[in-house]
């Protein structure tokens, strides 16, 4: 049985799962709930000045037969007085010492947030999380992620809050930013035990076509979200990353984006994540989600012997590398398994069409299975992307592993092309069919 | 006890019939649809006699373009309802569909089909108008789905249409034949009003062509005729027997069972004799009317049935038995059918041999004769010099559909010998654009 206890900057927790702070942390009522359910922390919905909302609040896409791959809320913070909120973490604090509660903030003045910090401490928060990602409306009223767009302003009030604070501070970050590690640097310097990221990102989620206004339509107008859910995944794991990657972002991560199942999770802690955060999962299946997520992660960790969190955090991350150290001498080439072929020939037309040209159709009266032309096959992968059959189309290595070169090694040694016509191009002498030969087909 | 009761009332009726492809709902429509891997080349395509564009109809099923997903379907077969309800898709698009190959049930296509076409026949939504119109008039025998959709065709070209028609509703056997678990007449009818809505196409009921002197005056009148006269009854076996009440010809049984289904006595015990999906539908009807017991006998093997693998397990289902390999001699009966004597058979190098001393006796009291369609001969015979093929079908040109006489062209089950309704389609299309040539070059 590993050992599944996670530590966040000193916050200790069960498990690594929390609830992040989003309506599913609204009340005390939700979240004792979801510990007795199994969730290891939750981070309170961010409190404050309460809010009042609007009706409604949210949109999502639905891919094909899949709904909300994305989500999209235009909510903001707690709409319920403070100290109904502070009762309830009081009372969450005292059935389930060993969770988790951190207390979500999002105020204005130096003295607000000591007043804030203070409150919750009191009512016995395990840590404080300093909301600078809300990008939809608290940031046209000066905060949120107008806090997390200007690395200078997050520094300050960061500051603010360790001149009282005695639990941990979190500072969550928005990613509405070009570079996350500036905020993230900025946390550290301003004195954060952690970070917590990515936030939702500023999004539109589509728009009526009859009534010519984007989604979630609030009598006849709309505004843009936040978005989040599956889709989001990639964005977060990168942003993750690149603070995990960072010398000045020496302080623990607490990954939160697109995290549905167990897998998910490993992924954001492979990149670096002490912990992980649920939002979208939650308010599309519930808490009962948990159990597949604890049973799954028990299962992978059994698996690789792997006996505590520690274990695998942060094995992925110096696997990733900048472009330039990528070994160009790598070569792979698609392969088909003709016996589970199904013939649909979507590899042809990707390849055809949106790639390299280097797949055949069978002759005539051949049957259907596509052939692939390995002497224009670059190994772009998409093929096998396309392919609806699991591992129909496997990517099969061609060179020897004997040599390394990188784009580097070209620069040092003089083999990266230089002029507009350069020979050491790599499509240089690839075969292309004529133009003319595009027409008439 | 049977599988069914005898159906009293229409509400018995709907259960006896129940649809085996009932329309899907938009929720059905939506995840189905999801599920089309938009196939290069799609085999799905290939395998449908009318060719129509199946992954776009479907793409447009699932971005909501109900209308777009109609007109492709419409643009390649003007039967879209019907067809998306009646045509054995297991053996053609769905067959063909690549999911098969995966061990995953295929694209319902046929469902889908009907899911886009019906919504615009419900809506009344017009896709076509006639074209302009160009002064010729065109003759049709026939209105079943051959002629049907060469008049469609013809009145987007812009010719005048008369069809004469025998009985007394459109769409030949759709209507009089196609098994009513699988569509029902109020879809058939709707479908065909819902064409001749746009197309305009006049139909002249209760008008059998039956004399040369009408044949002289069509030939007289119009620039072009088409033959889309079907087959005729069915073909007589000469068994001792045949003519005793309670026997009685699939067709003409099928017929009854579709037209007046609460007024039709069916036996308690019905022995239906033959091997091909006619022979499935008749068995099937039988049993869903409350026949005790019904058995299918075919003087040949399970394995050597015409009939589709499909059809024989839904006439299972509904509790029909199969006899194999038994070759009726007679039928027995005083006035009325009391028996069938069979005689056993077996395969001898591809021949069919009785096996002597191997007759036996079943008791029944209706006897229904599944054993082919004759050919429309007798009506053939007034066109002079029509050429038939060995099976007595009318000869056509592949591509234009026309007969050994110009003016003549023909289409559906008198060409092919009894096919589906969907081949009867796509013929009657291109024997539209086959006269359409014939027409503007002998301007
Ligand atoms: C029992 C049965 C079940 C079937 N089930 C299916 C099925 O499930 N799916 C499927 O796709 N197909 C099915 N078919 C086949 C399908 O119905 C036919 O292939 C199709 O209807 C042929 O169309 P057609 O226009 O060539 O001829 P028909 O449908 O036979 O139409 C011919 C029309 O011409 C009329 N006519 C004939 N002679 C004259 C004349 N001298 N003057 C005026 N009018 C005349 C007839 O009254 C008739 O209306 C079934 C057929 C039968 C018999
Ligand atoms: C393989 C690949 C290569 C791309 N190369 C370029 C490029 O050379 N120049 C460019 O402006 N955008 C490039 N893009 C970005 C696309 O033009 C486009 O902005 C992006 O993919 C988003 O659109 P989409 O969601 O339709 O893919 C590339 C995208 C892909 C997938
Ligand atoms: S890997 Fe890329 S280039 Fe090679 S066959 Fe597949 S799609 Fe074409
Ligand atoms: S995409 Fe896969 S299943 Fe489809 S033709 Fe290509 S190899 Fe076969
Ligand atoms: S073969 Fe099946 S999956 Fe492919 S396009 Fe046709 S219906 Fe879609």
């Amino acid at each position: 049985m590993p050992n599944l206890t996670a530590n966040l900057a000193g916050i200790l927790s069960p498990n690594p799962f929390w609830l992040a702070s989003a309506p599913p942390t609204n009340s005390g009522y939700q979240v004792m709930k979801a510990f007795e359910t199994g969730w290891g922390g939750a981070v309170w919905k961010t409190l404050g000045i309460p809010v009042v909302n609007t009706s409604s609040r949210y949109g999502a896409i639905n891919y094909r037969s899949s709904r909300m791959v994305g989500f999209n809320n235009i909510e903001l913070i707690t709409d319920r007085p403070l100290a109904d909120n502070l009762r309830e973490i009081e009372e969450v604090k005292k059935y389930f010492p060993d969770h988790a509660v951190v207390a979500s903030l999002m105020v204005e003045s130096r003295k607000e947030w000591h007043q804030i910090v203070k409150d919750v401490e009191n009512a016995g928060a395990d840590g404080v999380e300093l909301n600078f990602g809300c990008p939809h409306g608290m940031c046209e009223r000066g905060m949120g992620s107008a806090v997390g767009q200007e690395p200078a302003v997050l520094q300050t009030i960061t500051g603010w809050v360790k001149e009282v604070a005695t639990v941990p501070v979190i500072v969550k970050l928005t990613p509405n930013i070009t570079d996350i590690t500036e905020p993230a640097v900025a946390a550290a310097k301003g004195g954060a035990d952690a970070i917590s990221l990515i936030n939702t990102i500023q999004s539109l989620m589509g728009v009526d076509l009859d009534r010519f206004v984007p989604y979630p339509t609030v009598d006849g107008k709309s505004t843009n979200g936040g978005y989040c859910g599956p889709a989001v995944k990639p964005i977060a794991l990168n942003m993750v990353k690149n603070c995990a990657q960072h010398q000045g972002v020496n302080i623990p991560i607490s990954g939160i984006g697109g995290i549905e199942n167990w897998r998910d999770a490993v992924e954001h802690m492979l990149l670096g994540a002490n912990n992980v955060q649920v939002c979208t999962a939650v308010m599309h299946y519930g808490f009962g989600i948990i159990r597949e997520m604890l049973a799954g992660l028990e299962e992978y960790m059994n698996e690789k012997g792997f006996g505590q969190l520690p274990d695998f955090i942060g094995k992925a991350v110096s696997n990733v590398t900048t472009w330039e150290n990528l070994n160009l001498k790598y070569k792979v080439i698609a392969a088909i398994n003709a016996d589970t072929c199904i013939g649909c020939q979507l590899c042809y037309t990707a390849c055809e069409d949106g790639a390299h040209q280097a797949i055949a159709l069978p002759g005539n009266g051949q049957g259907r299975v596509p052939a692939i032309i390995e002497e224009n096959c670059v190994g772009c992968n998409l093929c096998s992307l396309v392919c609806p059959v699991e591992n129909c189309i496997t990517m099969v290595r061609k060179d020897d592993g004997s040599t390394h070169e990188s784009w580097k090694d070209y620069m040092d040694s003089g083999k990266a092309p230089t002029e507009f016509n350069d020979k050491r191009a790599g499509g240089h002498g690839h075969w292309i069919p004529e133009p003319k030969a595009g027409l008439g087909g | 006890m049977a599988e069914y009761q005898t159906p009293t009332t229409e509400k018995d009726l709907e259960t006896s019939f129940e649809q085996i492809k009932p329309y899907m709902n938009a929720t059905m429509a939506y995840y189905e649809s999801s599920r089309c891997l938009f196939c290069y080349d799609a085999p799905c395509v290939k395998a449908c006699p009318t060719g129509i564009d199946i992954p776009l109809f479907i793409r447009q099923i699932h971005t909501g373009n109900l209308e777009g997903a109609a007109r492709t379907i419409y643009d390649s077969n003007y039967f879209g309802n019907i067809c998306g309800k009646v045509c054995p898709t297991e053996v053609l698009c769905e067959g063909a569909c690549v999911y098969n190959l995966q061990d995953v049930k295929p694209i319902e296509i046929g469902r889908l089909q009907s899911y886009a076409a019906a919504d615009m026949i419900r809506q009344g939504r017009k896709l076509y108008e006639p074209g302009p119109t160009n002064g010729y008039h065109i003759a049709i025998i026939g209105a079943g789905p051959a002629s049907i959709s060469c008049a469609c065709e013809l009145r987007l070209l812009g010719y005048e249409v008369d069809i004469f028609e025998a009985k007394s509703h459109p769409s030949g056997l759709a209507i009089y034949g196609c098994a009513p678990y699988k569509v029902t007449n109020e879809d058939v009818l709707e479908e065909i009003n819902y064409l001749q809505e746009q197309f305009q196409f006049r139909v002249h009921y209760k008008q059998p062509v039956k004399t040369k002197e009408q044949i002289a005056a069509l030939e007289r009148d119009y620039a072009a005729i088409l033959l889309g006269v079907g087959l005729g009854p069915t073909q007589a076996l000469n068994l001792e027997g045949e003519g005793l009440a309670g026997c009685i010809g699939a067709t003409e049984f099928i017929e009854q069972v579709k037209l007046m289904p609460l007024a039709l006595e069916v036996g308690r015990r019905v022995i239906v004799i033959g091997g091909g999906n006619t022979a499935m539908d008749a068995a099937s009807e039988s049993a869903r009317l409350g026949a005790e017991a019904v058995t299918v006998a075919y003087r040949r093997s399970k394995e050597e049935m015409r009939a589709y693998a499909f059809e024989y397990g839904l006439a299972r289902s509904a509790g029909v038995m199969g006899l194999f390999n038994a070759a009726p001699l007679a039928i027995l009966g005083e006035e009325k059918v009391r028996g069938v004597r069979f005689i056993k058979t077996q395969n001898e190098g591809g021949k069919l041999k009785h096996i002597p001393g191997s007759e036996f006796e079943m008791a029944c009291d209706m006897v229904i004769l599944a054993t082919g369609q004759a050919k429309q001969s007798a009506f053939l015979n007034l066109i002079d010099s029509l050429e038939k093929d060995g099976r007595g079908c009318i000869k056509v040109n592949p591509q234009s559909f026309q007969t050994s006489r110009p003016k003549y062209f023909a289409a559906g089950d008198a060409v092919n010998g009894g096919a589906e309704v969907v081949n009867a389609a796509a013929e009657g299309k291109m024997a539209a654009r086959g006269i359409d040539k014939y027409v503007s070059s002998s301007k």
